[in-house]
């Protein structure tokens, strides 16, 4: 933690903890805890400057329950508001909603099944109409229609029976009770009805290239293949804006995306963020501000549980054991990511930190299969009851890096009796059947587990989930332990997040403990802003760096 | 001449379907395809997948996607982009005029300083000059545009701070100043190779009219050299140029791909990569067949023009 920047929240975990055990569930959902200036230094009360943002990518997608990817998140947080926010701890907020609805206060039925939301009344969109329940039961019926090419759809599929009980009150019918639901909702930004009802095609509507929403910005010009410019909504119910414009400026290599955060065309880098072979310089940039933070995906060694190698727990704790983290972070990765024990983000509120810490041990990994039986032959691999401990590992070819792991665990894997050939694949052949039938022995592999910030993880753990065995779901590793199988469809049925967090950091204990894969490191983002910048916070909760900018300010 | 240009104008069309059915199968056969930018989001699942494939006829079979594609096209509807649901023809509009800004001032620079370098270099020939010309030529050509650019941003924006790293003008600026400002750099990087390449041609182009017998006869005559060089040689030997320039017609509308990256510039070339990048079918097809007209055009302009220029040559 020392290294990794703590500016995140003023809320440490201990001091989330005392503050739920004071106020039970209900202290977890503070309210407005994002809706007034949280961060203590006095902004602007006339937006005032502008902020450029960086990114490596081109948002092109604005209407936000179309089909898009992370790049686009910032303009949607910006000129939108879903009903719920996720704060940097993890923790769910009201946005559009008054409150957010649990089974203690009754906006959750017993039976997870009937959802009620009290909504805002001071809200209004961009043009001046007001905001009511009606707009988001259009946007939560828009994103199930067929034609609609909507972004997800799990959990809107199981919404029935969506009725405006006032314009300040919304109730629905769940087919079968989903927690995750509600961090999804922190993710569905809502539309107008009134300008949305009229056009005939949304996927073609005059809307996705000029959205209005409800958000701190409105939506000001968009130069394509340059940026997209938009303006303070000086009308906004939340906190902010405090600039008069926001501004995504698209930069395609990353190499001059840096290069104009050296020279001061940009004020933010945004995603793709600062390449980590730039960190140690850009740390010690003059009038520039250079923190570490953790995102949502981690690497891991991941294995084919099936094969016969990998059957006995004894080697995949060898294997484990043999694996040098510290080495592979400072010697190929500049020092960036976090060693990591769990596929939880560190920065959820469900992560486990309790977890045993992998000792990298020659002596030990030798110990374990000796002890296990495994011997070596004259080649110097291991076998027992004839099977060789001997396999190939994959990953998408021409990634320099993630090769160079590649060949260092083969040399630290050789050391202990265990052969590790190399099998690298282009990206779409890695991804698909290989992948997904696992076909693999074992992969090195970059993923997130969660969706949106829910620590739900069916589709990863599940032994229902299993590709190769008719399931449908990504559990590659071919992993079955009941014990999860059974926490995880609990977890996703418990709404009460001091629960949850029970059952998920078992979840994460029978994981670490039965090791279908081998947990490497959290991937860390290197962000960088001017120094006169507040309020830029991140928060890995969310996939963008934009999550809250109507919140910036530039101190005067 | 209308015998020859009906006869260009079936050419062409039999080239515009080659061309844009091997398009359309190379960029099919290309893994991924324009959902693999979700492959890795895990709230994408296999139906939301499927049903965006669904949505966007990509389930149907190739060729049908391709007549389907040709068709619209022939009524003349360019389809939409995958990305920006804008139809292919804005999304053109919008990026040409900062390719056209670019590749103009970059050409004009190239063909001055080239032409200049290929005739001194051919009337001072083996002097200090055409040596210099002839070696600077090969590191232009052997060097690529990338690294001149990042070189150039280095020592030119962050080093001396002469010049903008980049972008086409100053957000909330953009005067003509302005875009002037960060004009320089990339124009003067990109017509390098240009240079490069108009310098050879023009200096073999000059030789071969200096040989002639017409030259003989000009001094001869008692002709003054610079009016040899001016009248005779130059006239003569900008003959070949035509084609040349007619060639490089296209690239000025379509854009240099790696310059425009590096210095954020946001024209066609980089329009190109980006659609490549997500597999945007539709927009790269269009830039294919918009290429591909231009190309036909710019050859059949130089043709018409060198046939005019030229009394030499007939046009059958």
């Amino acid at each position: 933690m020392t290294k990794h920047s703590k500016s995140a929240s003023n809320y440490s975990r201990r001091d989330t903890l005392r503050m739920m055990a004071l106020g039970g569930a209900a202290g977890i959902f503070a309210p407005n805890l994002l809706t007034k200036p949280a961060f203590g230094q006095k902004a602007p009360r006339v937006p005032k400057g502008r902020i450029v943002v960086g990114l490596s990518q081109e948002p092109t997608v604005f209407n936000p329950l179309m089909a898009h990817i992370e790049v686009d998140d910032g303009v949607h947080f910006s000129v939108f508001d879903a009903l719920f926010r996720i704060d940097p701890k993890g923790l769910i907020q009201p946005n559009l909603a008054a409150e957010v609805p649990t089974q203690k206060n009754g906006g959750i039925s017993e039976d997870g099944l009937k959802w009620r939301i009290r909504l805002r009344d001071d809200v209004r969109w961009h043009d001046g109409k007001p905001f009511t329940a009606e707009d988001v039961k259009f946007t939560l019926e828009l994103i199930t229609k067929p034609n609609f090419r909507s972004w997800r759809t799990t959990g809107h599929s199981l919404v029935r029976d969506i009725a405006v009980v006032s314009p300040v009150e919304i109730t629905w019918r769940m087919e079968q009770a989903f927690a995750p639901y509600l961090s999804f909702l922190t993710e569905t930004f809502v539309v107008p009805k009134h300008i949305l009802e009229k056009e005939a095609d949304p996927n073609n509507a005059a809307f996705n290239q000029a959205p209005i929403g409800t958000g701190a910005f409105k939506w000001g010009t968009r130069v394509p293949g340059d940026r997209v410019e938009l303006i303070a909504n000086s009308n906004y119910f939340g906190d902010g804006p405090y600039i008069e414009r926001l501004i995504f400026k698209y930069i395609p290599d990353l190499t001059v995306l840096y290069t104009q955060f050296k020279s001061g065309d940009i004020d933010l880098v945004g995603q793709t963020y600062i390449s980590p072979d730039h960190y140690e310089e850009a740390r010690k940039l003059p009038s520039r501000v250079v923190t570490l933070e953790p995102k949502s995906s981690f690497e891991s060694f991941y294995l084919n549980l099936e094969r016969p190698q990998f059957k006995e727990l004894q080697v995949r704790q060898a294997l484990y054991a043999a694996i040098d983290k510290k080495a592979i972070i400072d010697g190929l990765y500049y020092g960036v990511p976090v060693p990591t024990e769990t596929f939880m983000p560190r920065q959820s509120f469900y992560y486990n930190p309790g977890l045993p810490v992998q000792e990298f041990s020659v002596k030990r990994a030798k110990q374990i299969l000796d002890a296990a039986g495994w011997v070596p032959g004259r080649d110097k691999i291991r076998a027992k009851d004839g099977v060789r401990l001997s396999f190939t590992n994959s990953t998408t070819s021409g990634d320099p890096l993630r090769e160079q792991v590649q060949q260092y665990l083969q040399q630290a894997f050789a050391e202990i009796g265990v052969e590790m050939t190399i099998s690298n694949l282009p990206a779409a052949v890695m991804w698909g059947e290989f992948w997904q039938r696992s076909r693999f022995d074992s992969v090195i592999v970059g993923s997130t587990y969660l969706i949106g910030a829910d620590p739900d993880v069916t589709n990863r753990l599940h032994s229902l989930a299993i590709g190769n065995k008719g399931g449908r779901g990504s559990n590659n590793a071919q992993y079955v332990n009941p014990e999860v199988d059974s926490l995880l469809e609990k977890g996703s049925r418990t709404f009460d997040p001091e629960a949850r967090r029970a059952i998920y950091f078992r979840v994460q204990e029978l994981v670490r403990h039965d090791l279908p894969l081998l947990p490497l490191y959290q991937n860390v983002a290197v962000q960088g802003h001017k120094k006169g910048i507040q309020g830029a916070v991140s928060n890995g909760n969310t996939r963008t760096e934009s999550w809250n900018a109507g919140a910036w300010s530039w101190t005067s | 001449m209308r015998g020859f240009l009906l006869n260009r104008l079936s050419q062409s069309l039999a080239l515009l379907v080659i061309v844009s059915i091997i398009g359309f199968i190379i960029l099919n056969l290309i893994p991924g395809g324009p959902l693999s930018q979700f492959a890795r989001d895990p709230s994408m699942t296999q139906q939301d997948m499927e049903r965006l494939a669904e949505q966007l006829g990509l389930n149907r079979p190739l060729w049908i996607q391709y007549f389907d594609w040709a068709w619209r096209l022939v009524q003349g509807d360019w389809g939409r982009s995958f990305r920006d649901g804008a139809s292919v023809l804005a999304v053109i509009g919008r990026h040409i005029f900062a390719t056209l800004l670019l590749m103009g001032t970059s050409t004009v620079i190239a063909i001055a300083i080239g032409t200049w370098i290929g005739i001194r270099g051919a009337t001072h020939r083996y002097s200090l000059f055409d040596y210099l010309a002839t070696i600077g030529a090969m590191v232009a050509l052997s060097i690529p545009t990338f690294w001149f650019g990042l070189v150039g941003i280095y020592v030119f924006s962050l080093q001396l701070g002469w010049v903008p790293a980049g972008n086409m003008y100053t957000i909330g600026d953009g005067s003509v100043l302005d875009y002037l400002h960060h004009l320089i750099l990339p124009s003067v990087v990109l017509s390098l190779v240009h240079v490069a390449v108009w310098s050879r041609y023009m200096r073999t182009a000059t030789l071969d009219a200096i040989s002639q017998d017409f030259v003989k006869t000009a001094r001869a005559k008692g002709l003054s050299e610079r009016r040899i060089l001016l009248k005779h040689v130059v006239g003569n030997a900008l003959l070949p140029m035509i084609t040349l320039a007619g060639v490089q017609l296209p690239s000025i509308l379509t854009g240099a791909l790696v310059t425009e990256t590096v210095f954020t510039w946001p024209g066609m070339g980089r329009l190109f990569l980006d659609s490549l990048g997500y597999s945007d079918y539709p927009v790269v097809m269009g830039l294919l067949i918009f290429s591909a007209i231009l190309v036909i055009l710019g050859n059949l302009i130089a043709d018409i023009v060198v046939a005019i220029v030229d009394p030499r040559i007939r046009l059958a």
